[in-house]
């Protein structure tokens, strides 16, 4: 005890000690470089995983099953594209059994649907009055998910106002599909 | 003639500055990142070029993959719990407050209310995918279609939840946003299965969802 409070007097009063100094500078260059890259790392990480969304909005289902209230469309209105298998689908313009234009099968591609998309929306406007043009899009039962939202995109690339998705797809198309060898599994 | 004396500046520079910051700035990232759980039933999406996020929170997600198996995730721990013990009156099950813990740590679930017990009693790596046979869904709205029941308990939890803040914080309890309902497809799942889900999301007028995608690189 004694020994100890003499030890620390003599330190606070004389002789310090001497501590070695060993060049106040250290390289950091390293140090840097690696918190820069984890900083990379995680900001891109944060932000980059995040999932897109696409929303869809349905029709109300009452709306639909009250007949009373389906209205008459002009049918140079109306385009439809049957989503088939093997990453293809029918078009037609008007109705299944007699359409307008089509049945033509085409690819998901710029050449295939996008210019079908924009041809039709120029057009139908000059045959129906001025009305723009209504895009049903009908999956068959042989198609994937992946159509469904290439379909989707699109309708947002062209910039196509009114479309659906409808899920009951008619015995025709389904000929349709058939006769095109697009009904596969 | 003299001699110009180039003067030699030192080559190092003091980086104790930059260290500080690059450090302080890595802490923050590496905290407000949130860890990723890994998904139980991994599915590829379809790629698309939308730009909109999903929203991070109060959020439902409904996989599905691996020919029509179907899953479900929650975002929300506490809306979790409040959906398992409504699940839990509306079919007759009583569940402990140990197995109402787990389950509010559980990220997804792919198994009937029956398989639920047997479920939260695994441990963590015995959740696999091939263990859980998806939730059994159906065109109907009765209490066979098990995922109609969990979307709809699961908004009505968020929903109450959601109000019970406003009233604390003095806000409209009527001004809440309600919960937003994903699907998270397969790219190469066939439209029936994807054609169940989107019916009985259409059956509870939950007419506005979202389909989760990739983005598209080109």
């Amino acid at each position: 005890m004694a020994e100890l409070n003499q030890d620390s007097g003599k330190g606070g009063k004389g002789g310090k000690v001497r501590s070695k100094k060993n060049g106040g500078k250290v390289d950091l260059t390293a140090m840097v470089d690696l918190a820069f890259l984890l900083i990379t790392f995680f900001m891109l990480t944060t932000s980059l995983n995040k999932p897109q969304a696409m929303d869809v909005a349905m029709p109300d289902k009452n709306v639909e099953q009250d007949k009373n209230t389906d209205v008459d469309v002009d049918e140079h209105r109306s385009v439809t594209l049957v989503l088939g298998s093997d990453d293809k689908l029918v078009w037609y313009q008007g109705d299944v059994k007699n359409p307008l234009q089509g049945p033509t099968v085409i690819d998901y591609s710029n050449e295939g649907l996008r210019s079908v998309l924009l041809k039709m929306q120029k057009l139908v406007p000059q045959q129906a009055g001025g009305k723009d043009v209504i895009v049903v899009i009908r999956p068959s039962e042989k198609s994937v998910t992946r159509n469904i939202i290439d379909a989707l995109d699109e309708m947002k690339i062209v910039d196509i106002k009114r479309y659906m998705i409808s899920n009951r797809i008619m015995d025709d198309e389904i000929e349709l599909l058939k006769k095109e060898n697009l009904y596969n599994d | 003639m003299g001699k110009a004396k180039v003067k030699r500046a030192s080559t190092s520079i003091d980086m104790t500055a930059m260290c500080d910051v690059s450090f302080l700035l890595l802490t923050f990232f590496v905290l407000t990142a949130t860890a990723r759980q890994p998904e139980t039933l991994t599915v590829d999406t379809a790629p698309s070029y939308s730009q909109a996020k999903l929203p991070d929170g109060n959020l439902a997600i409904i996989t599905v993959g691996d020919e029509g198996k179907v899953f479900f995730k929650m975002s929300d721990p506490n809306v979790r719990v409040e959906t398992l013990q409504r699940m839990a009156s509306k079919y007759g099950m009583e569940f402990s407050p140990e197995e109402y813990a787990k389950f509010k740590g559980l990220e997804d679930f792919g198994v009937s209310i029956k398989a639920m017990k047997t479920l939260l009693a695994a441990n963590d790596s015995e959740r696999t995918a091939e263990k859980q046979r998806g939730i059994p869904v159906d065109s109907t709205q009765n209490l066979t279609n098990e995922l109609f029941s969990w979307v709809k308990e699961a908004r009505v939890a968020s929903a109450n939840i959601l109000r019970n803040k406003a009233m604390e914080d003095g806000k409209d309890p009527d001004d809440i946003e309600l919960m937003t309902v994903a699907i998270k497809a397969d790219a190469d799942e066939k439209f029936p299965s994807l054609n169940l889900i989107i019916e009985t999301l259409r059956n509870q007028k939950q007419n506005k969802f979202s389909f989760v995608t990739g983005l598209k690189a080109d």
